[in-house]
């Protein structure tokens, strides 16, 4: 086979036609063929790149970064041409991208610190917390004080909160999770959650697992609960829409759009529709709670 | 010209070999890269060895997830390597021809099934199974062994398997000469013939036990302390890096490099060692 091969390419064979005779053998001609589609690759991905230069940047919360993908993606099929480039990398580094304007827009899924409070600001939305348990659990009821003292293995049967007797099999989410960064700064305080805490690495799947075990207990976005759990009342107050708007249920937080000043252009465009009644009602559809909802 | 063309020829194969090879290369260097920063600045004793994972609060130690790793592959060699050793003998030394072609592609079948699929399965009927019958919150270290024992099955049954078919003939019917019944002569003859084999057998299913993620995210509840039970859950070196890689940035991002760094220092060694008990003869 060799032989035959190396006799019929014999004759391209002299020197001045031996780039062509190899350009044209079968094994090069697919290497010249990968060495276009990786030239075309890089070109088309650089270009991708100078494309995000002219478009928005919006950085920040790793909890409203799944939304504001939502929002930019029908903003940019309402708007051909645009560019929305939603990053993450966490409520700090988006309000210091703002500030320092990397990015048009920084997201902060925690209220502003007194420093950052000379940015401009909006919130576009409201995401309550529930803590959540099976249904068969009879307890109804927690403050907020015992949820803190589950999580840290102070309480860790449910007998001592009114229930049967049977270990708490305490659920919470991965660090750097921005649901559990959430919990930890409202119901936490000082201190830590335990490491025996079972891990898991969505909402979906802690209420899955709450479901599925009458001794768990977990804690998801209150727009996912479902009727497969239950959503227990905080120091008497039940965990509902309502009670996240009127201020009485204390578990939620403000989803906030963060500029160095106060935007203009294409940044202005983008948040007209964001707040728009469209926008709001996109956001409601997902679970969070709007913030101009019942005014 | 034709030396030239040979020379080509054998220079390209040596590329693309070397290709292969330079993936593995620039892997281990990227990791490396990656990981060195945070342990060099937490030192090697404290990551290894530190009890502690709270990357929010900046303690980095591994030792829980080293347990994890080590008890989920324990349970699981224990679980899975007796069933794998007797499965390789009655396909190599009982089974009729018929029986041993319909058995043998159907455990080759195990080794095809996506992990994620092994860990749905786990979740939807071992962690329950073991919560309603032995109690705990299901996700345990005894849910993760069972599931890894079914998935190094294949790796343990085709290697022992084979170490047994390529003894010489000789020693089966000499063993028969001499008036040994067929187990005899599997117990005292064969077995340990080819133990070498079944060795680097049991430690490759070891390595792919360790090496495991997905499945065992879904299974092993990925609490970081030392569990107190095979009931308690447990996470290990994978999972660590599994369920964090998502937000982690900054030195959090390190550390899980650096766990990969630990995690690749096992590998290797485990395979350095199943090498090594085969070449030694």
């Amino acid at each position: 086979m060799s032989i035959k091969m190396s006799t019929g390419l014999m004759p391209c064979f002299n020197v001045k036609n031996m780039k062509i005779a190899l350009m044209f053998s079968r094994p090069k001609r697919r290497i010249y063929t990968t060495v276009f589609i990786l030239v075309f690759a890089v070109s088309l991905l650089s270009a991708c790149g100078s494309m995000n230069k002219s478009g928005i940047i919006v950085a920040g919360s790793t909890s409203i970064q799944p939304y504001a993908e939502v929002l930019a993606e029908e903003y940019m099929i309402l708007h051909p041409g645009a560019m929305i480039d939603i990053q993450g990398g966490g409520s700090s580094a988006g309000i210091m991208a703002a500030q320092s304007g990397t990015s048009n827009l920084g997201m902060s899924s925690r209220v502003l610190k007194d420093e950052e409070k000379s940015l401009w600001y909006v919130e576009i939305a409201r995401d309550g917390l529930a803590v959540i348990i099976n249904p068969a659990n009879p307890v109804q009821n927690l403050t907020l004080d015992q949820v803190s003292d589950i999580y840290s293995a102070k309480i860790t049967d449910w007998s001592q909160l009114g229930g049967t007797k049977a270990k708490i099999h305490v659920i919470t989410r991965e660090d750097g999770s921005g649901t559990r960064d959430a919990f930890v700064n409202l119901v936490m305080g000082e201190s830590n959650i335990t490491p025996r805490a079972i891990v898991q690495d969505s909402n979906g799947a802690v209420r899955q697992l709450v479901a599925d075990d009458p001794n768990a207990i977990g804690f998801i976005s209150l727009g996912l609960v479902d009727e497969t759990v239950k959503a227990l009342q905080l120091d008497g107050v039940a965990a509902t829409r309502e009670n996240v708007m009127n201020g009485s249920y204390n578990l939620s937080r403000p989803f906030l759009f963060v500029a160095q000043t106060e935007p203009t252009g294409q940044t202005k465009e983008f948040l007209d529709f964001v707040l728009s009644a469209e926008g709001q009602q996109m956001l409601v559809n997902e679970g969070l709670i709007s913030p101009t909802e019942g005014t | 010209m034709k030396i030239n063309k040979e020379k080509i020829s054998g220079l390209l194969f040596l590329l693309i070999a070397l290709s292969a090879l330079s993936v593995l290369a620039l892997i281990t260097i990227f990791i490396f890269i990656k990981g060195v920063p945070i342990i060099t600045k937490v030192g090697l004793f404290n990551f290894v060895f530190g009890m502690v994972w709270d990357p929010s609060h900046g303690a980095y130690g591994i030792f829980p997830m080293i347990i994890g790793s080590v008890s989920v592959t324990l349970g699981a060699a224990i679980l899975g390597v007796p069933v794998a050793i007797c499965c390789s003998i009655f396909l190599a030394e009982f089974a009729p021809a018929a029986l041993s072609n319909l058995v043998r592609p159907a455990i080759q079948l195990l080794a095809a099934i996506p992990s994620v699929v092994y860990g749905f399965w786990g979740l939807l009927f071992v962690v329950p199974a073991i919560r309603n019958y032995l109690g705990g919150p299901g996700l345990s270290i005894l849910a993760g062994s069972i599931i890894l024992a079914i998935m190094i099955l294949p790796t343990i049954i085709s290697i022992a398997e084979v170490s047994l078919l390529s003894l010489p003939r000789q020693y089966k019917e000499g063993a028969y000469a001499l008036g040994l019944t067929q187990w005899q002569t599997i117990r005292s003859v064969l077995l340990p013939a080819a133990k070498s084999g079944i060795v680097a057998a049991i430690i490759l299913g070891i390595g792919r036990a360790i090496g495991e993620t997905m499945a065992v995210i879904m299974v092993l509840g990925n609490a970081v302390a030392i569990p107190q039970s095979i009931l308690d859950p447990a996470r290990t070196l994978t999972t660590n890096i599994g369920i964090e890689m998502g937000y982690a940035s900054g030195e959090h991002q390190q550390a899980l490099f650096a766990t990969g760094i630990v995690l690749l220092v096992i590998v290797m060694g485990l395979n350095a060692f199943a090498q090594y008990v085969t070449r030694r003869k």
